[in-house]
């Protein structure tokens, strides 16, 4: 705990330091950088010792606070997710500091290291708060500064338009966060506290899950909720993208899981709901991931999935607890915490990369880009570790996440009776569907970003980006790779966490965290085997190769040589076939041709955008229609003195009535 | 018992796309090619000396090796037939399989792109979309498997309960069997999905990502998909053949003739019918899925 206050602390110095130096840009980036990373570390050292000790640790105030104490602890479902929430803002921290040179002559930089310092300390107090009142107010100044990072470059008006969204939306959230907690302190609970039985009534606690699943979900960016996510990350600095996308947002899925625990036993249908939404999650951020055309807009997508399968995990656990089904229980949270162990560093590397890409070039338009593998090969290798990561495949640490997850739903599917069979074939039919779109969407954008000939001026004239930035992305990428090859250690850190979520589901939980236990260690095992056979095909090759010739020419275009860099596929053209026939769920796709026309053919154009199906099929409406209510009071403001006169007129003499009518 | 198997099937494998090409020719009145083709062709491919790509990078150096790793690794998961165990067996290990295979195409799809060639990137691209549809309809066939089996490996739901399965849930494993041979016949690129032997680059989808492979890359490319082949159709071997035999080596006998089988069978469906166009694909991957689906709910229901 002494630890955990000292990060606190050193972020808070950090931040203000950073703020108070202002204009001056080395002095606040080595203040706000270094506090971050300082910060950082310290708090990832609390965390593992709050993994590893086997009691939680308390600090509570003597006084109190309206909602309850003001008491902060430390258990270990809070310590799982401090650790990546310390240690993913600490790297991208010194990414930022060689990120943010550029605008060190434009711009104060004192105000965004105060924020993102601010930030990282008001998640971590985020998930160490009990009391209501912290953690509400942890979670406002989370939302406030996210939006001040978010909003870095407010003189262009899509930054400033998403940072409005982000505003709305995460308000929104917060209100029922609020109602959440007004409700759960009614009944004499809190963050630290379950609910009391004689307190509740039948239906609250139903209610209270569904509050905490509309409140949380907001933040988790879990669909229909997830509208805000695809505007404000591709739109934020890079290092602050990763730190939202990779850190800030499962925030939403520890709220989810820390209430389930309050709540009580939970019935069938809090796990099938949640599960549902984690199903339509995954499908949604998948599939319009692979339809974007911005690098980073795609990145976000693909968050809205990975937060949609740790969604599906947790549902799949809730479903074990409900059923009394231990395996399925334990597996199915292990999936989710392991998961987002593993998402938060390939996002945020993933992130970190698409900065690289942008800071190199100028542009993140996936069909502007192509052959910067030759020009940036430190980005290219890491880009390339993310996107294995991301799309789950092995030898890279998405994967063992998602075989747990299979597993808990293999294990559903085969042996369980239907009210858990059905949601687990459910699951796996979702896996199937979003784990080969999703390695579409990689091969998309790693593809179109590094492979193949460069498509315009900006990818051509492409330079590596320098070491500040690469080294935290190089970390990052080693440390995917080394929860791919041991993904029993990832296992090992969130496992006392699933057996704590897990623990209502009965007996025979030590035969289940066996059994996933042996299963990430096969999963590494196979990452290994097939790094060895690689190796050994590698080495097959070079020795039939030694001595023989060995020519380069130009690519084979059938009939020509060399291919034309215009005529390449390009990344919407890849995709084109998945997102023409995914065109019933992607309704908004809306190709806009100008074809040639005449014997002399001027310019011809071809424009296929894929906006947000909710966003446009559903939030838009129901905003418009609530402008709309909301506009037709404004016919009593005219602007007439004289109609204002009227106004308190009529107001004194309704007043007056009712005071006659009343002492009479 | 598994190692042996998998030896046997490291060495047998490049037999297959003799024997689907050897059907077709006998369908067709031809004499075809001989049996044993595939093996000269590698020899002679092994022997060459190899050209690159002056616009590829490592990736399409890479694209072989990994496809042939991952390839390999995944048949060590794949029971051999007749009831016998796969040399590594355990619970879920159905989706390290299916990982695998999607490492291999995520390689080959990435080599593909890397030199640039339009002719490859549609290939790419094609190659991608079905597999989309593949992926579930493998996974939801090997489901209907496990839960009319009982067991989640793939060597336990295709080993010894699965003659008492069959008796108990014949038409849903009959069903299931047909949604994973068409998945097969997707997964290999053969016909009625894509056409291995044709040379019209605008029509195929897996020969014209390897346009630009040479000399011993190009012999990892089509040794793996030999191997490729052999694991899949021993699945469906596995599944469709529940005999069960006491003496190892008429385990061996009928494991290696339910793969052949399934070549044949393979090779009469080639004969009988002409690559579908590539808007009706999506519909034949998308009906095996249902069909899968449909066998899912049998079981559960039974």
């Amino acid at each position: 705990m002494i630890l955990f206050l000292a990060a606190l602390g050193v972020l808070l110095a950090g931040g203000l330091g950073a703020a108070l130096a202002g204009r001056r840009a080395a002095l606040a980036t080595a203040l706000g950088a270094g506090g971050a990373l300082l910060g950082g570390g310290l708090g990832a050292a609390a965390a593992l010792a709050g993994i590893l000790e086997r009691s939680s640790t308390t600090l509570s105030v003597g006084w109190g606070a309206p909602f309850g104490t003001i008491e902060l602890n430390i258990d270990v479902l809070s310590a799982v997710f401090l650790l990546p929430t310390f240690l993913v803002p600490a790297l991208a921290a010194i990414y930022g500091a060689g990120y943010l040179q550029h605008w060190r002559h434009t711009r104060s930089l004192g105000g965004a290291w105060f924020a993102y310092d601010v930030l990282v300390a008001s998640m971590a107090l985020v998930l160490a708060a009990r009391g209501t009142l912290v953690f509400l107010v942890a979670w406002e100044v989370m939302a406030l500064a996210s939006f001040l990072l978010v909003t870095f470059e407010h003189e262009r008006l899509e930054v400033r338009r998403a940072g409005w969204i982000y505003l709305v939306a995460t308000h929104l959230g917060t209100a029922a966060l609020l109602v959440f907690f007004l409700l759960l302190g009614g009944a004499g609970g809190d963050f630290r506290t379950p609910i009391s039985g004689q307190g509740a009534s039948a239906v609250l606690p139903g209610a209270l899950f569904l509050l905490a699943l509309v409140g949380f979900g907001t933040k988790a960016g879990l669909a229909p909720l997830h509208v805000w996510l695809p505007e404000a990350h591709p739109v934020a600095p890079s290092h602050v993208s990763a730190v939202m996308s990779g850190v800030m947002i499962e925030t939403g899925i520890y709220g989810i899981l820390r209430a389930t625990l309050l709540l009580g036993p939970p019935p069938w249908w809090w796990g099938a709901c949640l599960l549902g939404i984690g199903v339509v999650s995954t499908l949604v951020g998948v599939l319009l991931a692979l339809a974007q055309q911005d690098l980073k807009r795609l990145l976000a997508y693909s968050s809205v999935e990975h937060v949609g399968i740790m969604a599906m995990g947790g549902g799949l656990g809730l479903l074990g607890v409900a059923g009394g089904n231990t395996l399925v229980a334990l597996l199915g949270f292990s999936a989710a915490l392991l998961h987002m162990l593993n998402h938060s560093l390939f996002k945020a590397l993933l992130f970190l990369a698409a900065g690289a890409v942008k800071h190199a070039t100028g542009t993140l338009a996936l069909d502007r880009l192509g052959g910067l593998l030759r020009r940036m090969r430190d980005t290219g290798a890491v880009m390339l570790a993310g996107t294995l990561g991301a799309a789950a495949l092995p030898p890279l640490n998405g994967f063992a996440g998602e075989l747990l997850l299979f597993a808990a739903a293999l294990a559903a599917a085969a042996n369980a009776p239907l009210e858990l069979a059905g949601p687990g074939t459910l699951v796996l039919i979702t896996l199937g569907l979003a784990g080969a779109l999703a390695a579409a969407a990689g091969v998309k954008a790693f593809g179109a970003v590094f492979l193949g000939q460069p498509r315009g001026p900006e990818a051509l004239a492409a330079r590596e980006v320098k070491s500040p930035m690469r080294v935290p992305m190089h970390l990052l990428a080693a440390g995917c790779v080394a929860l791919g090859l041991f993904p029993a250690l990832g296992l090992v850190l969130v496992a006392r966490a699933a057996v704590v979520l897990a623990d209502g589901a009965g007996p025979g939980m030590m035969v289940a965290v066996d059994a996933a236990l042996g299963l990430a260690r096969r999963a590494g095992y196979a990452a290994l085997a097939l790094l060895v056979l690689a190796s050994l095909v590698a080495l097959l090759r070079r020795l039939l190769l030694r001595g023989r010739s060995v020519g380069a020419a130009d690519t084979w275009a059938c009939g020509y040589e060399g291919a034309v860099p215009r005529a390449q596929y390009t990344g919407s053209s890849l995709v084109q076939p998945a997102v023409a026939f995914f065109k019933p769920v992607l309704t908004s796709t809306r190709p806009a041709v100008v074809p040639p026309t005449g014997f002399h053919p001027a310019a011809a154009s071809f424009r296929a955008d894929t906006p947000d199906v909710f966003r446009h099929g559903f939030w838009q409406p129901v905003f418009r229609r609530l402008a709309g209510w909301l506009e037709r009071p404004r016919a009593l403001q005219h602007g007439s003195t004289h109609l204002y006169l009227l106004y308190i007129f009529v107001t004194l003499l309704a007043l007056l009535a009712y005071m006659r009518g009343w002492s009479r | 018992m598994g190692l042996a198997a998998y030896a046997l099937a490291l060495v047998l494998a490049p037999l297959l796309p003799g024997v689907v090409g050897r059907t077709r020719a006998l369908m067709a009145g031809r004499q075809g090619a001989p049996l044993l083709q595939l093996y000269r062709d590698l020899g002679r491919l092994l022997r060459k000396g190899a050209v690159y790509s002056r616009q590829s990078t490592l990736i399409f150096r890479a694209g072989p090796v990994v496809l042939l790793a991952a390839v390999a690794l995944a048949l060590l998961l794949v029971p051999p037939g007749g009831g016998a165990r796969a040399a590594v067996a355990f619970p879920a290990d159905l989706v390290v399989f299916v990982a695998l295979l999607a490492l291999a195409r995520f390689a080959t799809v990435l080599a593909a792109l890397d030199t640039g060639s339009s002719l490859e990137g549609m290939g790419a691209s094609r190659e991608l979309f079905f597999a989309a549809l593949t992926e579930p309809a493998l996974l939801l066939a090997l489901v209907v498997v496990a839960r009319a089996s009982g067991h989640v490996s793939l060597s336990a739901m295709l080993g010894g309960e699965l003659p008492a399965a069959w008796a108990r849930h014949g038409v849903a494993l009959g069903l299931a069997a047909l949604a994973l041979f068409v998945a097969v016949l997707a997964e290999n690129a053969r016909v009625p999905v894509d056409d291995p032997a044709t040379h019209l680059e605008l029509t195929m989808i897996h020969e014209v990502m390897v346009l630009d492979h040479s000399g011993p890359d190009l012999a990892l490319i089509e040794y793996a998909a030999a191997l490729k082949l052999w694991a899949t159709s021993a699945l469906v071997a596995s599944l469709v053949v529940p005999v069960r035999a006491d003496a190892a080596w008429l385990t061996a006998l009928v494991a290696t003739a339910g793969v052949l089988g399934v070549a044949v069978a393979i090779g009469m469906v080639e004969s009988a019918m002409a690559r579908l166009r590539l808007e009706r694909v999506p519909q034949l991957l998308v009906g095996a899925g249902v069909l899968a689906a449909f066998a899912l709910v049998l079981v559960v229901a039974g």
